[in-house]
């Protein structure tokens, strides 16, 4: 399946935002939204990717 | 004592915690500074997990966090931003910035409003990066903020407090309110200068992490807040167009 992680293009293998993340190598304290919409941690398992899904991860960052 | 939701502020600096020349360096300006809260926020991981490796030194400071929604300019991208800010760092206190103006970075305060009433109504506890505008303040008030946060000048221009009037209007206009100037600072005078005002906390981040010295600028901006802090509760004298001796002048010999 073809997704776009964090604006880049990627074909990936999981079905859901859970495996995606393990499947992508992000762990820690991160915060994901797919398509615009934020998914709680909690719903990342049972959360079924599509293809051209545009998934956002996001990580804590300096700031003014 | 205004409290912030509840909480008493250890130190009346809000410090930012970008554009220092290195973590070593801005671990160094917040032990100066005394800083009681540090302003984060969120942006994609990288791939070496780097957002990782500032948690943790964030952690280690044993500050209050305070999130931003900084860059965001619709209601939907900041209150979908303040919901991630709130799952990653474990607070619900958010600094609500809703930009309106590419040069100015003014706050789009009409967005802000709004963004501030849904996100009162989803329990978070918002700071809003607002304008000194009354009128804005009464409303952002109504939709559940308890903390107001007008802006001195444009972020990152250093230029001070732009117009002391209306900041001292706020003051008077909100007795009760925690108010902090954020953004606009750029030297400790002006830092001296918001709470002389009667502010309850200055937010700046440029001034310090931009300066030749960080760490010395910061220790500069701790020293300016407490004197500007102690001498508001000092009660300072009225401002008059004409001279007034202070030396007595009975008792004055008579020499000519």
């Amino acid at each position: 399946m073809k997704i776009v992680l964090n604006g880049n293009p990627r074909e990936v293998q999981a079905t859901t935002l859970a495996d995606l993340l393990t499947e992508t190598g992000f762990s820690g304290r991160v915060a994901t939204a797919v398509n615009e919409d934020f998914v709680p941690a909690t719903l990342r398992p049972s959360h079924t990717l599509n293809d051209g899904d545009r998934v956002e991860v996001l990580a804590p960052m300096q700031g003014g | 004592m205004r409290t912030f939701y509840g909480t008493d502020l250890p130190n009346p600096l809000m410090l930012g915690t970008a554009q220092y020349p290195s973590p070593a360096i801005l671990e160094q300006a917040f032990r100066e500074s005394g800083a009681g809260v540090a302003t984060v926020s969120l942006r994609r991981e990288g791939a070496g997990g780097a957002g990782q490796t500032f948690w943790q030194m964030i952690s280690d400071l044993n500050v209050l966090i305070l999130p931003n929604t900084a860059g965001c300019h619709t209601v939907k991208e900041a209150v979908t931003t303040a919901h991630m800010a709130r799952e990653v760092f474990g607070t619900d206190w958010i600094k609500l910035e809703l930009i309106g103006h590419t040069d100015s970075l003014q706050p789009d305060v009409f967005q802000l409003v709004e963004a501030a009433r849904i996100l009162t109504d989803d329990g978070f506890q918002v700071f809003p990066y607002t304008t000194d505008d009354l009128i804005v303040g009464e409303r952002l008030l109504e939709a559940g903020c308890e903390v107001l946060m007008p802006w001195g000048a444009p972020i990152g221009s250093g230029r001070g407090l732009n117009n002391e009037y209306a900041l001292r209007a706020m003051r008077a206009e909100f007795p009760d309110t925690p108010l902090v100037v954020d953004a606009g600072i750029g030297l400790p005078s002006h830092a001296a200068h918001a709470m002389e005002l009667g502010y309850d906390a200055v937010l700046l981040n440029t001034a310090v992490a931009r300066a030749g010295e960080p760490a010395t600028m910061a220790r500069a901006m701790k020293l300016a807040i407490e004197a500007g802090q102690l001498a508001h509760q000092a009660d300072p004298i009225e401002a008059r167009d004409m001279a007034e001796a202070s030396t007595p002048v009975i008792g004055k010999a008579f020499l000519t």
